[in-house]
């Protein structure tokens, strides 16, 4: 376990290394911070002098390794337009999109796995072939579309569901606001979550049920039902079981992807979160804001990867944790 | 009333480009506690055979004809449920290649454990101690500790073991084991085939051994089946069939056997290869590699002939046994 964990500390560091010089990079391109910092009256000589002061002159690599120095201790510069730690402010807004995601990811698991089970189990059924045919579709229509249909048909049209904001929200252990608990808050989630959860749910039936079908065919299958067990049990212990640990590999890399679409999912529905105010950062070239976002988004990617990397451990036991070398 | 008496069993793959019978009239008997072996080359139809008795086929293979009467009742037409009743309970089955049967995220302990539980009322402490008692009769070392492994933890011979064990569990009537010995090491080999022979006799468990190996056959068994392409050729008792096989192809592999041929020289193998179902010659399906082949032999189907306590079908013997009787 120890070693497990520190392995993971390696790879995440290596990550977290990338990651910070890309965005360096990227804040060292971006604009002219002089310009967001003083206004034009300020001559060139003075401009010239505070650059010096601020170190915008010395070599990059310099400059890297201050940026370096600072974010270690949580200082990723002060956006332009808040006058607030950058980090702070996507901090804030960090709690309403992982709830989206969170709801997205419950929503394709509790969604996927009954439906490609089912599928894989029936395969000529009429409800298999539905479910790949709709994939199909699924699979190839954009987000915004299908959110912008969500809006139109349950908001407008039927007025059922809320369309854009995060309704009432609760603050609990001191930090976090939640739409989790309240009826308001959970009917807000709905739509932003299922469009969210609509891009990968194709992806993720599919999947389940071609790694199902490939189990089913399986000699330890095979055995399972001439020992004379309930299908019950051979189909949602014996095959799920290792169904499950390839789509949990394949299930952590997409979830993390998932929230780089929640920029767009933001958007649309007017979502308070991270994605949302990166989109404004980038309007308004607010290079500190990008900057703190790519990372924090870095970290929760590393993170994930790490809770199914132990999750993965638990299912496989060819995999031992207590036991893998460093 | 046989203990199993299988009945012109006929066994058609649904495939696109047709239906293709991987069995044809079919039929055997076993007594309780007797030991059949079914040789042939691989693809001849041994598995099939092997999962239609316990009504297994999965698509697109299914029972089309004939009848698995046992203890009285046929197989063939059992509910689902009822034949649960009978898979791994009256009948179990011994697998190929034992790295692939045990499933690889369960221990060994819950796969022994589901088993007991699956067919009757009883404990998990209760299951474990059966389970464990078992592992001990196939001989396994510190059984307790066993329990708790998964199969990647244990050898291929280890696990050949397991699943005898697991056959073992609920006493069953009748071990259908298919090529129990063929992916283990050599040195292995002769030490699983003795446990299976040692338990089957000491417990009066039929055996059916699927095999392509000969040799084993004859030192197992009382009753020996030849198969080729998907129907009996030669049926009777093993030491009649090896002493004085009478069908050509049976002749051909008691002559490939590695301790038929001198040293030094090649092994006697059968020339050409066995026809695929799709591409079945008329006639006799083993006409095209026959020394003996006649005219007949290219246009009907060989019936079977009386020879000794044999049953053959080949026209070449049917003529033989004609003369013979003339001139008595
Ligand atoms: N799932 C299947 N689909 C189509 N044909 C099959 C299938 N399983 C077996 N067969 C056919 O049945 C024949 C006999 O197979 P099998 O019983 O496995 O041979 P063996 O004697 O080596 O055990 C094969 O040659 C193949 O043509
Ligand atoms: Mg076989």
């Amino acid at each position: 376990m120890i070693a497990f964990l520190i392995r993971r500390l390696f790879q995440a560091a290596i990550v977290m290394f990338v990651i910070s010089l890309l965005s360096f990079s990227i804040q060292d391109n971006l604009g002219d911070p002089l310009r967001e910092l003083v206004g034009q009256s300020v001559s060139e000589e003075q401009r010239q002098e505070l650059r010096d002061q601020l170190g915008l002159n010395d070599p990059f690599f310099t400059q890297y390794l201050r940026f370096a120095g600072k974010a270690l201790q949580g200082d990723l510069g002060t956006s332009y337009f808040f006058k607030e730690p950058a980090l702070q402010v996507i901090l804030k807004k960090l709690p309403a999109t992982l709830e989206l995601v969170f709801g997205a990811t419950l929503i394709i698991i509790l969604l996927s796995v009954p439906i490609g089970v089912y599928s894989a189990i029936k395969p000529h059924s009429l409800f298999s072939k539905a479910v790949m045919g709709l994939s199909i579709v699924g699979i190839s229509i954009p987000v915004f579309l299908t959110a912008i249909m969500a809006i139109y048909l349950f908001s407008v049209e039927l007025n059922w569901l809320p369309s854009f904001g995060r309704g009432v929200t609760e603050h609990v252990f001191g930090y976090w606001d939640t739409g989790f608990f309240n009826m308001d808050g959970l009917l807000h989630l709905l739509l932003p979550c299922v469009s969210l959860a609509s891009i990968m749910l194709p992806l993720f039936v599919r999947l389940i049920r071609a790694e199902m079908m490939e189990v089913l065919e399986s000699e330890y299958i095979k055995f399972a039902w001439a020992k004379g067990l309930a299908p019950t049990r051979i189909w949602f212990l014996h095959a799920l079981k290792n169904t499950m640990l390839p789509v949990i590999t394949v299930g952590g890399v997409q979830i993390g992807t998932m929230v780089a679409y929640t920029i767009l999912t933001e958007t649309v529905f007017q979502w308070p979160g991270m994605g949302f105010l990166f989109l404004e950062a980038v309007n308004r070239v607010d290079t500190p804001l990008i900057v703190a976002y790519l990372i924090v988004v870095g970290a929760i990617f590393v993170v994930t990867n790490t809770i199914v990397d132990m999750i993965y451990g638990l299912v496989n036991p060819t995999v031992r944790l207590t036991r893998s070398k460093a | 009333m046989s203990f199993l008496r299988v009945n012109n069993l006929e066994v058609t793959f649904e495939l696109r480009s047709g239906g293709v019978q991987a069995l044809s009239d079919v039929s055997f008997s076993l007594e309780r506690g007797e030991r059949l072996g079914i040789v042939g080359e691989s693809g001849a139809g041994k598995s099939v055979a092997a999962f239609a008795i316990l009504n297994l086929l999965s698509r697109p293979g299914r029972i089309t004809a004939g009848e698995v009467m046992f203890e009285g009742q046929d197989l063939a037409k059992l509910t689902p449920k009822q034949m649960r009743t009978i898979r791994g309970n009256r009948i179990a089955m011994i697998f190929q290649d034992p790295m692939m049967t045990l499933n690889p995220v369960l221990t060994v302990g819950q796969q022994m454990v589901e088993c007991l539980q699956a067919h009757r009322q009883i404990s998990q402490k209760d299951a474990c101690t059966i389970a464990i008692r078992k592992l001990r009769q196939v001989q396994i070392p510190s059984p307790e500790t066993r329990m708790d492994q998964y199969p990647h933890e244990l050898s291929g011979g280890m696990r050949q073991r397991i699943i005898i064990a697991i056959a073992l569990l609920m006493d069953p009537v009748l071990i259908i084991a298919d090529e129990p010995t063929t992916a283990l090491d050599v040195t292995i080999q002769a030490e699983i085939m003795d446990l299976l022979l040692d338990l089957c006799e000491s417990n009066n468990v039929g055996l059916i051994l699927i095999t392509h190996d000969l040799g084993v056959v004859s030192q197992v068994t009382e009753k020996a089946i030849v198969m080729y392409a998907g129907r009996i050729i030669e049926i009777g008792p093993t030491k009649e069939i090896i002493n004085d096989a009478q069908h050509p192809y049976t002749q051909g592999l008691i002559k490939a056997l590695p301790q038929q041929t001198l040293p030094g020289h090649r092994l006697n193998q059968i020339p050409g290869s066995m026809p695929s179902l799709q591409g079945i010659p008329a006639g006799c399906a083993f006409n095209p590699r026959c020394d003996f082949v006649m005219d007949i032999c290219k246009q009907t189907l060989p019936e079977f002939t009386a020879s000794g306590g044999c049953s053959v079908a080949c026209h070449m013997v049917k003529v033989m046994k004609d003369q013979a009787r003339q001139e008595d």
